[in-house]
């Protein structure tokens, strides 16, 4: 039996975590985001998949890798569309979204070079002023970083 | 307040604010209370500002309190590449609480969260300046008798001054109606716009002097800066277009005052300063009682 030319070339998870709908633009941010550079897990990255909802999609695979609630929540700021998957035995087990926090911190830089975070070691720290177009307010200059300014560190 | 550091106007609730301007009416009456002779106060001035240093100094000394420090970071070990959190960790063991000028925004509130003693701003760049906007307040209250339901006239630059986005953001607490002039340029950033919009409190915006300031309780002004403009043609035809002149002061309330955070270049013709609707180098000594009563209240002593 051959299998189909047409068939995703991307095998399924036995235990673990997909996560789907990540911005095709946005998956190195993520990446990052999440540390996956530095697990030794089993990861598949599929990208510029088509999407009728984001365009192009992004999907990442994460075999016998789980998160918490709130590393993942971390992502929203650039996947805000982001589904979670919780794989165990082959089955979805879980299903989630992401939501973005009230704080965010050390994930994004302070669009003000005059900031003191642009100037010294000092660890960004942003307050969500707005989820919907999204708006962070700096707890250092207290200038706002909007999505057109968002720079992920 | 006691311990708490003042780094934003938003630190302060309308209730500390109002405990501030009771307690400043103290000093002015007795300003050389010998209040802190047992404390030493640092004063950090990572950028030169003459008039808000020797504000602090004057208020310090006149309690009896000793003053260290430095008037601009150009002889200290700044120059050597010090970082900011090394400076303030060792100052802090020199002193009972630090006001601290420096040209980095952010940097009030970052060396509030490593000092071991509380920190005053006395200016973060073009963010904050607490003790300025507490200064025009109880200069608002001092004449005018309250600070409730006044209708007050910000003039100028509107988009960059931070003193009138604390003071509005102070204000607003208060009932007040605003009347914003400006150039186009230099309109009032939207963010206090809503702000206004979510208190349901009114403002009305103008691109000149118009016929309603002689409606206003207050008239707040402040500079138009050169500098400030992509557009040195526009600059030019604007210019002179938000210049208070004396005549302009004819048909305006009996209670009316003119106030300015200073200096001042020509945005207030030199006219205006025998009149007694002038008000702005009496705002500028209200800043040593104001002051005293910051200093004092964060030490505890107060």
């Amino acid at each position: 039996m051959t299998k189909s030319k047409t068939q995703l070339s991307v095998s399924a998870i036995k235990n673990g975590t997909v996560i789907d709908h990540i911005p095709a633009d946005s998956l190195f941010d993520v990446i990052q985001i999440l540390g996956l550079n530095k697990l030794n897990k089993m990861i598949t990255f599929g990208t510029n998949m088509e999407s009728k909802k984001l365009g192009k999609k992004a999907i990442i695979k994460l075999s016998e890798v789980f998160f918490d609630e709130r590393d993942l929540n971390r992502i929203a700021l650039v996947a805000p569309q982001a589904k979670l998957n919780i794989i165990k035995d082959y089955k979805v087990v879980e299903k989630r979204v992401v939501e973005i926090p009230d704080e965010i911190v050390n994930i994004a830089k302070c669009v003000n070079p005059k900031c003191i975070t642009n100037n010294e070691n000092v660890q960004t720290k942003f307050y969500v002023v707005s989820k919907e177009k999204i708006a962070l307010k700096c707890h250092y200059c207290e200038k706002i970083t909007d999505k057109e300014n968002l720079v992920i560190l | 307040m006691k311990n708490k550091s003042l780094v934003s106007i938003a630190d302060y609730s309308k209730k500390d604010i109002l405990r501030i301007l009771e307690l400043a009416v103290e000093f002015e009456k007795d300003p050389y209370q010998q209040l802190l002779t047992r404390n030493v106060i640092a004063t950090l001035f990572f950028e030169p500002s003459t008039r808000t240093r020797l504000s602090f100094e004057s208020a310090i000394s006149r309690l009896g309190g000793k003053v260290i420090g430095f008037s601009d970071s150009s002889s200290t070990s700044v120059q050597k590449g010090e970082t900011l959190k090394d400076t303030i960790k060792t100052v802090s063991n020199y002193c009972d609480l630090i006001v601290m000028r420096h040209p980095i925004e952010g940097s009030a509130r970052y060396a509030s969260e490593i000092a071991s003693v509380p920190i005053v701003n006395a200016g973060d760049g073009a963010n904050q300046h607490p003790t300025q906007t507490l200064l025009d307040m109880y200069s608002i209250k001092k004449t005018q008798n309250t600070l409730d339901n006044l209708n007050i006239f910000m003039v100028g630059d509107l988009k960059y001054g931070r003193t009138v986005h604390s003071l509005l953001i102070a204000m607003s607490h208060f009932n007040t109606t605003f009347n914003f002039i400006s150039p186009k340029e230099l309109k009032l950033p939207a963010v206090y716009k809503l702000h206004l919009d979510n208190l349901g409190l009114k403002y009305y915006e103008h691109t000149d002097f118009t016929e309603y300031i002689s409606e206003a309780d207050i008239v707040y002004m402040t500079r138009v800066q050169k500098e400030r403009f992509s557009d040195l043609m526009e600059y030019e035809k604007v210019k002179n277009v938000y210049v208070l002149r004396e005549h302009m002061l004819e048909k305006t309330k009996k209670n009316m005052k003119i106030l300015h955070p200073l200096p001042r270049v020509n945005e207030i013709n030199e006219d205006v300063d025998e009149n007694m609707k002038a008000y702005y180098f009496t705002q500028a000594l209200n800043g040593v009682f104001t002051r005293q009563a910051i200093l004092t209240s964060i030490l505890g002593i107060r």
